[in-house]
């Protein structure tokens, strides 16, 4: 009886975000055709080199639906590469030992700042941003130099960096030389998809996933409602920390190198997909399919102003600048909707 | 059954540094009962309330809950909550964002047998939960998608399907309107068929009356008596909270404020608001006291703040002692002499943290602006007489606001105002949420404010506070202006004027 209801404002935010990848891959297929936008492979490579942003936006999410934030993820990245490449490039290390490494340090810095967020109520923002300028120092103190991983310093990781999944054969067309091309993928796309399907299983069918929601929600009436605050905060950091390692993994399969200057602003660009994919910065309100389409989004711009060429790659960024501002004036436009309707 | 005692609560007291909250206060909840828990500000009713679900530790006494043979202490609210102690309050402790069947099973959600959360059993649970409640709402639908009263019921729901044994409803028919009310008393007698004990606290007589079996009443924390409703009748209940006669009540019939100077403060010719009020004439005298009554939503609220230039008005004009005014800002008001106490404590500004002192010289200051500082000398001065004048309890004027009961925070705010000596004074509910006593007060005191030569503007849900301190009242019904009482006034013509005729 009252269907037409059940869409809410934050589906449809969700809705126009897609709408919006739709329009927006469309228009750089038809203007840039010749130049092979409209390949398959084209959409392919956005997921290829946006594959460790994928898995820090979903991390991001979660702790933003809490009504948290975390900054340090860029920072986490560029020390986790440097590790690897330290490890595997300068000290000759094998490659399962130090990605175990990696993840674990990823555990224990979401611990670290989800224990002072939640345990001792202490502003996300400055925390992490504390945490931020720490990964960051440490990275130089591993090294200051770029390095980077050769075929020579570690054949398993560089095997891995290189391999190519390819989809089934129908799908293959031919570039411009006339030659068949079969579109692929590289391992870190499904990892990152995966992360995306278990983040999503998570925030929808287990406990934790909802008191994410109910916390950022009301978080006074979540307490009283029996549910731990405390440590559904610190989960959700180290969730976001631990996620973020994963992430720096396939940053690193993916550049195989380690610098001082790695991912910077990494963070912001996270935080920009997950809201232009309709989280909340209030907590709350988000899903994690709005950040992966956030994320494409984010992809897309940089890919577009790729192809032109002509362009300053700054583009990307004012353009992102733009988007960020339609999705957040959206926002409150639909908030004083629902508020002048009730 | 009947008279099985559920809980009891003996002899507890309870101190906060300097002042005694609770002295042996003892109160005994029956299963099946509706049980009010009445008193004054500051007579320890929520102290009692926060006592027993463990908000607050206590010194002495002893609680006693069926089921327990100790006696059992409660330290955190989750804890009372597992023991069956529920408390609703009027701030709906719920999650806005979630649907309403996640508000009901969250932290406790059914699981399948992969051990994740099972949607479609949850939705399933909570419409037969709900349908046994007799409350019809779309459970899938967000929670913030519905009215508060149906929060508020959304959470009762939510308290009764966790075995609550005893319910506390703290003061949850505050912001509810007349029919919202109705529905709450049918699901609270509904409850006590079912073998509930219910603890109301409310401040509105005739709910106790309409809906409750027993009276505790608390008396500056102390333990005043308990009475079963039919015992008392309601003239003894007021005097049992006051603790003493209520002649006084009766002392302020609107005498000598009959406004025999024909010079008219304000004027408004077809002002209106789109989509909040349509434009309505209005016109009030220099030291008369004008009601605007209507049900809640009726657009009483409205008409005052298209008055006072917080909506802005787009038709029609307003003339202040003869001069027009065109109010852009509530700060033009402000200088050409209106005062607004607006209806929403909590939102209008009070700064809990500054100090009685402080929130007092506030608008005076904001009127003078930033360069002009009030000498502290004769802000002390200001918050003194103030304090005196208006009988605010407060420890010293330097006590932080936060510190103070609700009826003296809204003291403060009137002194606010006062002290910008405005020429035109609009009250929105200024005596929602305090005690008849304080009530009392504040009605002399617009009075006194009359005779002084101030015209006030008097909105209150209660229609015999408006009958003692008012000399017209304008009639709202659904965003308009329906007419005008003048003369002889009664409850009854107040009440068909706003029934607008149809049988109530």
């Amino acid at each position: 009886m009252k269907r037409k209801s059940r869409i809410n404002s934050n589906t449809l935010l969700l809705l126009i975000t897609i709408a919006l990848f739709i329009v927006m891959y469309a228009i750089g297929c038809v203007i840039y055709h010749e130049k092979g936008f409209d390949h398959l492979q084209t959409f392919l490579n956005i997921l290829i080199t946006n594959a460790g942003l994928l898995c820090v936006a979903c991390g991001m999410t979660c702790v933003m639906l809490t009504g948290g934030i975390d900054i340090s993820v860029g920072s986490l990245i560029a020390m986790d590469c440097m590790i690897l490449a330290y490890g595997m490039g300068v000290k000759g290390y094998p490659c399962i030992p130090l990605l175990i490494f990696v993840l674990v340090i990823g555990l224990v810095f979401g611990l670290v700042q989800g224990f002072l967020v939640g345990y001792l109520d202490i502003q996300p923002f400055i925390i992490t941003m504390a945490g931020m300028f720490f990964a960051r120092g440490m990275t130089a103190v591993i090294c200051t130099k770029q390095l980077s991983i050769t075929q020579d310093a570690n054949a398993l990781f560089y095997s891995w960096a290189n391999y190519k999944i390819f989809l089934p054969k129908f799908l293959g067309y031919l570039n411009s030389k006339g030659k068949l091309q079969i579109p692929f993928i590289r391992p870190t796309v499904l990892v990152a998809l995966s992360v995306v399907l278990i983040i999503f299983f998570v925030l929808k069918f287990t406990k934790f996933g909802r008191a994410l929601y109910a916390v950022g929600g009301n978080e006074a009436s979540a307490k009283l409602m029996g549910l731990n605050v405390r440590s559904t905060k610190l989960k959700a950091y180290i969730l976001s920390s631990f996620l973020c390692s994963i992430g720096g993994i396939c940053y690193s399969l993916n550049t195989m190198s380690g610098s001082v200057q790695q991912a910077v602003g990494l963070e912001m660009d996270a935080i920009a997909s997950s809201v232009i994919g309709g989280t909340l910065l209030t907590g709350g309100v988000g899903s994690v399919f709005g950040s992966l389409f956030g994320v494409l989004i984010n992809g897309t711009i940089g890919t577009l102003v790729n192809t032109n060429g002509k362009l300053l790659s700054s583009w990307a960024n004012i353009a992102t600048a733009a988007l960020l501002c339609f999705f957040i004036i959206l926002q409150s436009v639909f908030a004083l909707v629902k508020e002048r309707k009730s | 059954m009947e008279d099985q005692i559920l809980l009891t609560m003996r002899g507890v007291s309870k101190t906060f540094p300097g002042v005694k909250a609770l002295d042996n206060v003892s109160i005994t909840l029956r299963k099946g009962e509706i049980h009010a828990l009445m008193g004054e500000n500051g007579a320890g009713k929520s102290t009692l309330i926060k006592v027993l679900t463990g908000v607050h530790a206590f010194e002495e006494g002893e609680i006693r809950l069926d089921g327990f043979d100790e006696p059992i202490i409660n330290h955190t609210p989750i804890e009372a909550q597992k023991r069956g102690i529920v408390t609703v309050y009027q701030e709906v402790n719920l999650c806005p964002n979630l649907s309403v069947a996640e508000n009901l099973f969250i932290g406790r959600e059914p699981k399948t047998k992969l051990g994740y959360i099972d949607w479609r059993k949850m939705n399933k649970l909570s419409r037969e939960l709900l349908k046994r409640l007799d409350i019809d709402v779309d459970v899938t639908q967000t929670l913030e998608n519905y009215s508060l009263a149906i929060q508020q019921m959304v959470a009762i729901a939510r308290a009764v399907d966790m075995d609550c044994k005893a319910l506390i409803l703290d003061e949850p028919t505050s912001s509810l309107d007349e029919n919202e009310v109705s529905k709450l008393f049918v699901l609270m007698r509904h409850l006590r068929e079912k073998g509930v004990g219910i603890i109301f606290v409310t401040h509105f007589l005739e709910q106790v009356y309409a809906v409750c079996d027993r009276i505790t009443v608390l008396r500056n924390g102390e333990f005043a008596g308990e009475y079963t409703v039919a015992e008392m009748p309601r003239f003894k209940l007021v005097a049992t909270m006051l603790g003493k006669d209520v002649d006084d009540l009766d002392s302020i019939k609107p005498e000598g404020c009959e406004s025999n100077c024909d010079e008219i403060a304000v004027e408004a010719v077809g002002l209106g608001h789109k989509g909040t009020i349509k434009p309505f004439d209005f016109h009030i005298r220099k030291g008369e006291v004008v009601g605007v009554t209507g049900l809640l939503g009726s657009g009483r609220t409205e008409m005052v703040r298209c008055l006072y230039g917080a909506d802005h008005a787009q038709s029609g004009t307003l003339k202040m002692k003869g001069k027009v005014l065109k109010a852009k800002a509530p700060i033009d008001s402000i200088k050409s002499g209106m005062g607004y106490l607006p209806d929403d404590r909590k939102a209008d500004g009070l700064i809990s943290e500054l100090s009685v002192r402080e929130n007092i010289v506030l608008a005076l200051q904001a009127r003078q602006g930033v360069f002009k500082t009030l000498p502290l000398a004769k802000q002390y001065e200001l918050a003194d007489s103030f304090i005196e004048m208006l009988h605010i309890k407060t420890a010293t004027r330097e006590t932080p606001v936060s510190q103070l009961s609700g009826g003296n925070q809204q003291k403060v705010i009137l002194a606010r105002w006062l002290c910008t000596h405005p020429d035109f004074l609009i009250l929105d509910e200024p005596t929602r949420g305090i005690d008849i006593g304080t009530k009392t007060e504040f009605q002399k005191l617009i009075l006194k404010f009359a005779s002084e030569g101030m015209s006030v503007v008097f909105i209150s849900s209660e229609i015999e506070e408006m009958l003692r301190t008012c000399t017209r009242m304008c009639v709202m019904r659904d965003g308009e202006k329906v007419g005008e009482i003048d003369g002889e006034m009664t409850q009854e013509i107040v009440m068909s004027a706003i029934a607008g005729g149809e049988e109530k």
